[in-house]
């Protein structure tokens, strides 16, 4: 399968980066790890006019703790997200998700950027990014603005970045003593989206649970944040039926499509069980286990 | 489309070659180098029959751009072997312990096992039926593509030792 024909730029910077992105409109398409867009390119289903790459842009490739906030430049990939001890220390979900991420050839090159950008909703990082409340950093034209995930997803690959901005950064909020966190992904095989996933992240102290976040992956046309069922939490000590609780929410909440992963009921049935699984891990890590 | 000139290192040779912007690593390897050891196989990402060492990293060369190698330091199954012919101990224990059926994933496995233990010089057999993942084997001969990977660790560490 060979691409159809475009013309390949290799900016420097971000702004120039912009620039061309504010020059070609709608037919420029950046690229990061290339591995959503070239097989996109390949069977025809994205046909941009003006590729830019972004693999010569300085400065989109670390990972920095600064006091609270942990930066992960978007160009990061998801081996280098393995192989960080910031994030190993402080944000340990991230590496547990970026190894259910397709495989090692694949995680040498896709990025974290790439995957919280592109609007797939069988991404895996953008439901953990909603978990977690991290910030995009979208650079345009006009400068710097952050965009909050949990509005970010518009419907399948329409996001609430504009066709002149790149997303160069997340920002995530080092969490508490006391949070634990998890990502459970069903999926068929090695390399597999989601059948069906959920990221959790509880804060507990002196047994009660004081923040609860939990997103879906892969079950409705974009991440799916559940956010009354797992505010409720909030107060609870994470009981069986408390969790019982947020697992039918998110059922509830669900919205696959019925494909090789399975029927839409299957599907919206896993859900349920990721949550509870996430759930539960969620809490014995918040407890130290 | 105007071609472009890019200029790579395979398997120790600096090479120029005029491409498309669209031509995949995967095709000028194949086909403008006429290095046929890398393989398509799947053409979706999938299968690894493709995959070649890009700086260090093991690719899908069927999902790079060969603009986007321009410069890069690539190693093929073709520049495994030494200059008089003795092959690789990769190769060698694919060879004894019949790592290869009908061969065809054969390539992608070698030249991914050689990233493996460069990154992980004594892996347990979980270790490299993880980092061979992305490989797959029609034959489903994986077992004894895993002792195959296994020997060569153990040969290439004792060709360490004895060097020390």
């Amino acid at each position: 399968m060979i691409p159809g024909q475009f013309e390949y730029h290799r900016p420097r910077t971000v702004s120039d980066a912009v620039s061309l992105l504010s020059r070609y409109g709608d037919d420029g398409r950046v690229i990061a790890g290339g591995h959503s867009l070239i097989p996109m390119m390949k069977m025809r289903l994205a046909d941009p006019a003006h590729l830019i790459d972004l693999r010569d842009v300085a400065g989109l490739d670390g990972i920095e703790k600064s006091g609270d906030v942990i930066t992960i430049g978007a160009m990061v990939t998801q081996a280098a997200l393995i192989d960080s001890e910031v994030i190993a220390g402080a944000l340990p979900i991230l590496r547990e998700a970026a190894l259910l991420i397709a495989d090692p050839q694949v995680r040498y090159c896709g990025t974290v950027g790439g995957n919280v950008a592109n609007g797939d909703p069988g991404n895996d990082m953008p439901a953990v990014m909603i978990a977690l409340g991290a910030t995009y950093v979208l650079c345009g034209p006009d400068g710097e603005r952050e965009a909050d995930p949990r509005s970010y997803y518009e419907a399948p690959y329409f996001t609430a970045r504009a066709d002149d901005e790149v997303l160069t950064a997340i920002r995530v909020p080092v969490p508490p003593k006391g949070t634990g966190a998890s990502y459970q992904k069903m999926k068929r095989k090695v390399g597999d989206y989601a059948t069906a996933a959920a990221a959790a992240v509880l804060t507990v102290e002196g047994g009660k649970c004081t923040a609860a976040a939990l997103a879906l992956s892969n079950v409705g046309p974009t991440p799916l944040y559940v956010e009354e069922a797992s505010n409720a939490l909030v107060g609870t000590s994470v009981d069986a039926a408390a969790i019982e609780y947020v697992a039918a929410a998110a059922v509830g909440a669900s919205d696959p499509v019925g494909d090789l992963r399975g029927p839409a009921e299957f599907r919206r049935h896993m859900a349920g069980v990721m949550t509870r699984r996430a759930l539960e891990a969620a809490l014995s890590r918040a407890q130290g286990g | 489309m105007a071609k472009t000139q890019i200029t790579v290192t395979v398997n120790g040779k600096a090479v120029e070659a005029l491409v498309e912007p669209r031509t995949l690593l995967i095709h000028l390897l194949r086909e403008q180098l006429s290095l046929t050891g890398p393989h398509i196989g799947c053409d979706t990402s999938h299968c690894g029959a493709c995959t070649v060492d890009v700086d260090g990293k093991s690719i899908k060369s069927c999902t790079m751009f060969a603009v986007q190698a321009d410069g890069a330091d690539i190693l093929t199954i073709e520049g495994m072997a030494a200059a008089d012919g003795t092959l690789h101990p990769l190769q060698e224990a694919f060879r004894q312990e019949h790592g290869l059926q009908c061969g065809y994933c054969t390539p992608g496995m070698i030249v991914r096992a050689y990233r493996l233990l460069q990154e992980n010089p004594n892996p347990t057999d979980e270790e490299i039926r993880w980092g061979l993942s992305g490989n797959l084997c029609r034959c489903t001969g994986y077992q004894n593509i895993v002792k195959a990977v296994r020997a060569a660790a153990a040969v290439i560490n004792q060709g360490k030792e004895a060097a020390e």
